[in-house]
């Protein structure tokens, strides 16, 4: 099939873009969407002209790296899907399709498609982890946990990172990430000891890194490729508040010492 | 060269043990005036970063993705192996220790294999305490399964996301460590070059891919965990970015190349389907637990597998191995797919294909039960082949996927160049010549959790290290190397790009040096990759300058670094004249087909050493020792 592609067009974080346009010509239906986007760069080089820049790298779904606003949507029309895995039967013969880099304050463009997403590995640096240093821990069987508990963790765990959910949101808030670390590790025994401390310390630095407030238009979980729910971000309004009543806002002159 | 394995004798139980003691220490109050580098950032390069800051170190860390969650050990899906003997089933860290010598056929050091599987049960604590989801039973206590032709109960798992899982685990103790200001980390950074001062390794240089400036870090040891080199193939399971160059820089400098022919092949993975396509998905072993593989009796059979009656299918794993059945090892099931295909009894539109079918298992126990276990890799298959595995069988085919060999090491995982260390894949290690399933992972976790937090210091507190800074001339002439290489590449402005020839080269190797190897088709290889190397660095078209990001240039870096080491694997799958695990040697085979192993004159490590640009590479030999585990024909019947 033949489509007409939009693509956004940026040479560093400093110039301007704008979108250009070019012809993808017999493209196969079972080709994915950034085989497509191989193609067309295979003729941009071939033709003298620069390639699209993009961010992949597994092409199966895991590593978070693509990602990409296809006619206005984070990862393109197929649900739970990422863009590596979209495949071109998706689309129409002659369809026009626009295609964009993520937009977020937090997530500064870098060059056509590809963006700074840094922010989300600080939100994880400020307390998405459990403090344990190799070697001391105890058997592992020694610490029994309920499937339902494992299960409703693996759920949130499943976050690749990928930042669609911020491109989604209308406010550009990282909440489903940092509610999906949250859950994930305030659903374990293992992750009790610094629950409190946990919330506190990566919503402020969502904050810090200017994503915006969560006001649950639920765009987020509808982009999500792992499907995670905006249950997270209930969890992770519950821990922080109670984490603030306990006294754990405390925590935030410590955290911001040692970081 | 000398290759000397500091391998301890005496008992093997102990062996460890006895090392650990005789290991020097560095003084708590000293670790942090050392500086170690990282280069890679998954599970070996995550855990021993992470590790190691822990311990004091001052680490650097690098990775070319832009956040180290991405390493590409975050594909692995079916699970880590551990000899926790949790199902009561007769496991034990002597029957993982057996099953991984055998499995590898005999072609790896007992005593690290020993040791792997001793730390594979504090690795199962470790990623448990540090929050870990793995499966459980409704009683709380951890899941386990059986995996790739194990007979008990040993492979722990997280659904289908084992890596992502154990990964992120690394991930976060690394990022916590990021955050303490122990390890500073380098995302979106390339190594291109190793330096040497008086022999040991005291640094890198890198290429920002950001703003394409080329730096260079000094340390006092230098840790490469940058992976396999699967993508010499252009089609394999590895992510597009995997690549050789780091080993492949440091071998240049001195580091030895060991086994480089051992390349796995996986037997499960979705077929190719055009010119166009990018890499191969990998459906998990797992599916092989339940799914029966099966192609037409009949050569040239086109009727939909579902109107094919029963008699007239061939389920030939079962008909071969009547004992192992579906589970044969990995590097047997592959080549009789391809040996089945080979005869024209393939299946799909290339016919290069077979039939991975679950109707049986979904009459046995629903489908419920199968989407319970395979539910999203079914998933997986539907959204690339738009095919429903529920209703239609799955059509799998071989992909390159794991590479057993890599830098040489010895027992404590130091190279040949004093001061690099190489750990996880990017190591020659443990697997022999066939990884076994879900023991990727447990290799990775070991070195960098386990193994080289303890040997690095020994080395640290005898290496008698004086001070070094970039502008010693090391350093100042790697980076001009770095520089010159840079400038070659986009100053050929030719006419094919670079795909074109990442494409042509992997072909080749495919049918030359994949899944089954013959003398004239290695000397036919051998004879083209120079062709086409020359004929890259006079064609190639690279768009674009240094001074920017630049994925062009990139790729072309580590093309032409995979068109040299190509030739290596050529070269050594050449001289291995016998057949052993993954690499088969079609001239040497037992009357049924089986892989011919040659103990007398192959039981040894090929080490290679490079000898300049021009030269044959040559060969070290380091014998094999098997006081433990009997030699025998490894056999799945």
């Amino acid at each position: 099939m033949d489509l007409t592609l939009h693509v956004w067009r940026q040479a560093s974080p400093d110039t301007e873009g704008k979108l250009e346009t070019y012809e993808a010509k017999g493209v196969s239906p079972d080709m994915s969407f950034l085989e497509m986007l191989d193609v067309v760069n295979e003729k941009l080089i071939t033709d003298g002209n620069r390639p699209i820049a993009f961010d992949h790298d597994c092409r199966e779904g895991i590593c978070g790296s693509c990602g990409m606003m296809i006619n206005g949507v984070a990862h393109g029309p197929m649900k739970a899907t990422a863009t590596c895995q979209l495949h071109m039967r998706s689309f129409q013969d002659g369809d026009e399709i626009v295609i964009e880099p993520w937009r977020a304050r937090a997530f500064p463009v870098i060059k056509d498609l590809v963006v700074n997403r840094s922010a989300l590995d600080r939100v994880i640096q400020a307390g998405g982890y459990i403090t344990i240093n190799t070697g001391g821990a105890q058997d592992a069987n020694d610490i029994p946990v309920a499937k339902t508990l494992a299960d409703e963790a693996m759920d949130a765990a499943a976050c690749i990172g990928c930042g669609a959910c911020v491109a989604a949101c209308p406010n550009a808030s990282a909440s489903l990430f940092t509610g999906a670390k949250i859950t994930h590790l305030g659903r374990l025994p293992q992750g009790q000891p610094e629950r409190d401390r946990r919330a506190v310390a990566m919503v402020d630095q969502m904050d810090l890194e200017g994503f915006g407030n969560c006001t649950i238009f639920g765009e987020c979980q509808e982009a999500c490729p792992k499907e995670i729910s905006i249950d997270v971000i209930m969890q992770m309004n519950r821990d922080y508040v109670k984490a603030m009543a306990r006294g754990a806002g405390g925590e935030r002159a410590t955290r911001t010492g040692g970081a | 060269m000398q290759l000397d394995s500091k391998s301890p004798t005496g008992p093997i139980e102990t062996r460890w043990d006895r090392q650990r003691f005789n290991l020097k220490l560095v003084n708590p109050a000293n670790k942090r005036k050392h500086t170690i580098i990282v280069v890679g950032s998954g599970l070996a390069g995550g855990s021993a970063a992470a590790t190691l800051a822990e311990l004091g170190y001052n680490v650097k860390c690098f990775c070319f993705q832009d956040s180290p969650r991405r390493a590409h050990s975050i594909a692995a899906q079916g699970g880590i192996n551990a000899a926790k003997n949790y199902q009561n089933d007769g496991d034990s860290v002597y029957r993982l220790f057996y099953d991984t010598v055998k499995g590898g056929d005999y072609r790896s050091r007992e005593a690290n294999v020993y040791r792997l599987a001793q730390v594979s049960v504090n690795i199962i604590d470790q990623c448990v305490a540090q929050g870990v989801p793995f499966a459980r039973e409704y009683g709380g206590l951890l899941a386990n399964r059986s995996f790739g032709g194990a007979l008990v109960s040993r492979t722990f798992y997280a659904r289908g996301q084992t890596g992502q899982q154990l990964l992120l685990g690394a991930y976060q103790a690394l990022e916590k460590q990021i955050a303490r200001g122990a390890v500073t980390m380098y995302p979106r950074t390339e190594m291109l070059d190793l330096v040497l001062i008086n022999g040991q390794a005291r640094g890198i240089v890198v290429r920002n891919l950001l703003t394409g400036k080329v730096e260079s870090h000094p340390a006092d040891a230098v840790i490469l965990a940058t992976g396999g080199y699967s993508n010499v193939f252009y089609l394999s399971t590895n992510a597009r970015g995997s690549n050789a160059t780091a080993i492949w820089r440091a071998h240049k400098r001195g580091a030895a190349f060991a086994n480089p022919c051992y390349t796995q092949i996986h037997p499960t993975c979705i077929p190719v389907s055009g010119d166009y396509q990018s890499k191969l998905t990998l459906m998990s072993e797992s599916l092989r637990n339940d799914g029966r593989v099966w192609v037409p009796k009949q050569k040239g059979d086109r009727r939909p597998p579902n109107n094919i009656p029963e008699s007239e299918r061939d389920y030939y794993l079962e008909r071969k191995y009547p004992s192992f059945g579906n589970l044969a090892a990995r590097d047997v099931t592959s080549r009789a797919a391809k040996e089945v295909c080979d005869e024209g009894r393939g299946v799909g539109e290339t016919g290069r294909g077979v039939y991975l079918d679950f109707a049986d298992a979904i009459r046995r126990l629903g489908e419920k039960t199968i989407a319970e276990r395979y539910g999203n890799l079914f998933e997986m298959y539907e959204r690339i082949t738009d095919e429903n595995p529920y209703k239609v069988p799955m059509r799998i085919y071989p992909a390159p996927h794991y590479t057993m060999g890599g830098l040489w090491v010895d027992y404590n995982l130091m190279t040949t160049v004093p001061g690099l260390y190489a750990l996880g894949e990017a190591n020659f290690s443990d697997h022999g010549a066939n990884r076994l399933g879900a023991s990727a992972l447990m290799q990775g976790l070991a070195d960098g959790y386990f193994v080289i937090p303890y040997t690095l210091g020994d080395y640290l507190s005898q290496a008698g290290l004086h001070a070094v800074n970039t502008d010693m001339p090391e350093f100042k002439e790697a980076e001009r190397a770095v520089a010159e290489r840079t400038s070659k590449l986009l100053g050929v402005s030719g006419k094919r790009t670079v795909d074109s020839f990442h494409r042509e080269l992997g072909h080749l190797m495919w049918d030359k040096c994949g899944m089954a190897r013959n003398d004239a088709g290695l000397r036919e290889a051998l004879g083209k990759i120079p062709q086409i190397r020359e004929e890259f660095h006079a064609n190639v078209n690279v768009p674009g300058s240094d001074a920017e990001l630049n994925q062009g240039l990139e790729k072309a870096g580590r093309v032409s670094d995979f068109l040299e080491l190509a030739e290596l694997m050529c070269v050594d799958a050449l001289h291995r004249t016998e057949s052993c695990g993954g690499h088969f040697r079609e001239e040497s085979q037992t009357p049924d087909g089986e892989a011919l192993r040659d103990d007398e004159h192959f039981a040894y490590v090929a080490a290679w050493e490079y000898a300049g640009p021009n030269a044959a590479p040559i060969l070290n030999k380091e014998p094999l020792e098997f006081e433990n585990v009997k030699l025998s024909q490894r056999s799945y019947k």
